[in-house]
């Protein structure tokens, strides 16, 4: 069913899409920074590549209120059970973006000590690659994910 | 070098003669038997070294050239207001390597000693708390060693296949497609 | 290890235990908003009084080590970028200039010069980092924006000339990647008015403001004497009174050619750490001003087939540059440093960097050891944040800059 507009006043459209688009543009992330991704994210989170512009700026750093983990910068073994632990409190609905090609598949730190990317223990929405990734790159991501967001199915329960 | 001469005394101070230097490039070592550190460490000290700049190990299992020990700590000391360096050197054999503390003397060398003993396996005496500094308790093995392979991993959290997402979904369009 | 107040303080009495309860327990991290780093820091409290800290590291221990004894010598520089990453440009120099002294070969005056320029630059957004960081800890937003606008500047700076803005890996073993731009001097001018009017506006919100004046001052304590037991360097230690900076002490590049000022505190508090910190930004800037005026022409590389790569040109055209080329990249053979050991410290944005650099004579290192500034700094942690109050854990840890990066390799 198409979207309508009746009257300049009135839009009808579908339950899923109306929240969908609340949901998408009131991303409240919770930045799980580790190590050098961190600065290119406050980078783009600050005045010139400004992540505001698309409501996902406020970190919260509580899992029970925040609903887009982003895992940035190198998870190792001994990190591994907090990510894993801060996963598993947060609330659906959640997303999980990798930031990163450390948190993708380990970057080029394939040793002993970190973990070949964080899809090896929880799932993952999007994966950002870039050593560090430019903040063009993240605005790029969390555009796609918005779109992403809007395509799924949204449960209210 | 300068630090020959403050060498020389040490050596005479701890009864022993002929101790080899090696050349660290900026600075020299002196080797001193392991079982003179703590006794040359607080010569130093006492002759006005008040920082202990830096605490090292090195496993020389591998190298080409002999030495006198498996494993090698080396520490660096700085005297104010000059800013003299110093360099002792200690190697410590493979089996059962240990070298007395220095934390009596020098509160940076607790976090020093904890990280050689993580990645080395080198036991330090006299140390309050020695216990793993970088790796997690339940990690077997110490990292650094040259016997230690680089990509062994100890994962705490058991880890899974990545779903490879373009393959399911090529599956099920072949599925559909030979159904259909 | 962790520290009871009772070591500090002998005087200390627990009002707790004489009325009979426990203190409170609790845990700041590894994931936790000050976004300096993973740490996780263990407190017990009393009301708001910290009276036991443990600070446990290695969240982010990447396996540096390990690795730089996988890969040749230059395959190690894009791992060392990774060390400080605020100020990725030391680091690479650090090593660089370690490796350099063990070959026995030196980098002519014009490289000197513009790796010089770079780490200058490279300081100078480690320190807006940090402070801007802690402000915003505090609750001064508006300082973080101010300096994280500056650090922009410099970053787009930094690309012009490296071609990244955070990892660089700027430097090879025996010279630098590219040389300055045409129109760096022009450019940097920009960039130095926009950083001295951050300076002045941040300045003009902090350094008098007496929320900032009564959260920093006579916060976080570490006098001379233990700071030298601890083994600080850098900021720390010149906040708590003591002069040392490598650049002054043990000079490499040219900085014996520059004149400039080392700044120092006197009681060793956060406060000091601060002004320490705005007084190097300017002394970077004002030495980077006299590289440029000094710097003469000339290549950036020492020419030494041993361990430089030939021009591409000749390496398209000429038979020799082209087997020179395949010595220096194939595996088996490449850059070989004769067997011995250097230690080398460079002046890192927050103490004494510096590389312990082992070599079998082979293309891959023995074994590369990184003496982390804030390794110390992150023991000493624990002694200063005991008898304090838990509200300035935050203040004290922004003031040291720990950078995982290089706390855990």
């Amino acid at each position: 069913m198409k979207d309508q507009i009746l009257d300049d006043a009135v839009l009808t459209t579908q339950l899923d899409k109306v929240v969908a688009w609340g949901r998408k543009y009131s991303l409240f992330n919770y930045p799980f920074v580790t190590a050098c991704c961190g600065m290119e994210f406050m980078a783009s989170s600050a005045s010139h590549y400004d992540t505001d512009r698309f409501g996902a700026v406020f970190p919260r750093f509580s899992p029970r209120q925040s609903d887009l983990l982003m895992v940035v910068g190198t998870i190792n073994h001994k990190m591994a059970p907090a990510l894993k632990r801060v996963y598993d409190q947060m609330c659906e609905p959640k997303w999980v973006v990798a930031f990163g090609v450390c948190a993708t598949s380990g970057g080029f730190y394939q040793n002993y000590a970190t973990v070949p990317g964080i899809d090896t223990i929880i799932p993952v929405d999007m994966y950002i690659p870039g050593c560090p990734p430019r903040p063009e790159t993240i605005i790029d991501a969390l555009v796609k994910l918005q779109a992403r967001i809007q395509g799924q199915r949204q449960s209210l329960v | 070098m300068s630090e020959s001469a403050l060498y020389q005394k040490l050596a005479s101070s701890l009864g022993l003669e002929g101790l080899p230097e090696e050349s660290l490039g900026t600075v020299s070592a002196l080797v001193v038997p392991a079982a003179s550190w703590h006794a040359a460490a607080l010569w130093l000290k006492q002759q006005g070294f008040s920082m202990l700049i830096e605490l090292g190990a090195a496993d020389y299992s591998k190298h080409p050239l002999p030495h006198p020990g498996r494993y090698a700590v080396a520490a660096h000391f700085m005297a104010l207001p000059g800013f003299e360096r110093a360099c002792l050197k200690a190697y410590v054999p493979a089996e059962s390597p240990a070298l007395q503390s220095l934390c009596g003397l020098y509160a940076a060398a607790n976090w020093y000693e904890r990280e050689a003993w993580d990645m080395f396996g080198i036991d330090f005496p006299g140390h309050p708390e020695l216990k793993r500094i970088l790796m997690y308790e339940g990690f077997e093995g110490h990292p650094l060693r040259k016997d230690y392979p680089l990509g062994r991993m100890q994962p705490l959290i058991p880890m899974r296949e990545a779903v490879d997402y373009e393959a399911v979904r090529q599956a099920a369009r072949r599925a559909g497609q030979g159904g259909a | 290890m962790s520290m009871h107040i009772e070591q500090k303080l002998p005087s200390y009495r627990s009002e707790s235990k004489a009325m009979g309860l426990e203190p409170m327990a609790i845990n700041l991290g590894p994931s936790h908003p000050a976004m300096h780093g993973t740490i996780r820091i263990k407190a017990h409290l009393e009301g708001e009084t910290i009276v036991f800290a443990d600070v446990e590291m290695g969240y982010l221990h990447r396996g540096f080590e390990k690795t730089a004894e996988a890969k040749t010598w230059n395959q190690v520089v894009p791992y060392t970028d990774r060390l400080n990453y605020v100020s990725p440009i030391i680091n690479n120099v650090g090593y660089a200039l370690a490796v350099e002294k063990l070959i026995g070969i030196q980098v002519p005056e014009r490289g000197q010069y513009v790796r010089l320029i770079m780490s200058e630059i490279s300081r100078i957004t480690d320190h807006l980092t940090c402070i801007g960081a802690s402000a915003m800890e505090l609750g001064a937003f508006t300082a973080f924006l101010y300096f994280i606008k500056a650090r922009e500047y410099f970053w787009q700076l930094v690309e012009e000339v490296t071609g990244a803005r955070l990892t660089i890996s700027y430097t090879r073993v025996g010279g630098i990647t590219r040389d300055l731009t045409p129109d760096f001097r022009e450019r940097f001018a920009f960039c130095a008015a926009e950083l001295e009017k951050s300076m002045a506006e941040v300045d003009g919100l902090l350094s008098r403001n007496r929320i900032f004046l009564d959260r920093m001052d006579g916060v976080g304590v570490m006098d001379r004497e233990r700071s030298l037991s601890y083994g600080f360097t850098g900021p720390l230690l010149r906040a708590a009174g003591v002069a040392y900076d490598v650049r002054k002490a043990f000079p490499y590049l040219v900085y014996d050619r520059l004149d400039f000022e080392v700044p120092t505190g006197s009681k060793g508090d956060n406060l000091d750490r601060y002004h320490v910190r705005m007084e190097e930004m300017r002394q970077s800037l004002a030495m980077i001003r006299q590289a440029l005026q000094q710097i003469p022409e000339g290549p950036i590389n020492v020419a030494d087939p041993r361990v430089m790569l030939p021009d591409k040109q000749a390496v398209y055209t000429n038979i020799e540059a082209l087997m020179n080329h395949f010595k220096l990249i194939m595996p088996g053979h490449g850059i070989r440093p004769p067997a011995g050991e250097v230690y080398f410290p460079v002046e890192g944005g927050n103490g004494e960097l510096g590389f312990w650099v082992i070599s079998d004579g082979s293309d891959r290192p023995y074994r590369v050891r990184v003496r982390p500034p804030c390794f110390p700094l992150m023991a000493g942690v624990e002694e200063m944040i005991l008898g304090e109050q838990v509200a300035d854990l935050i203040p004290i840890f922004g003031a040291i800059n720990m950078i995982a990066g290089e706390l855990d390799r």
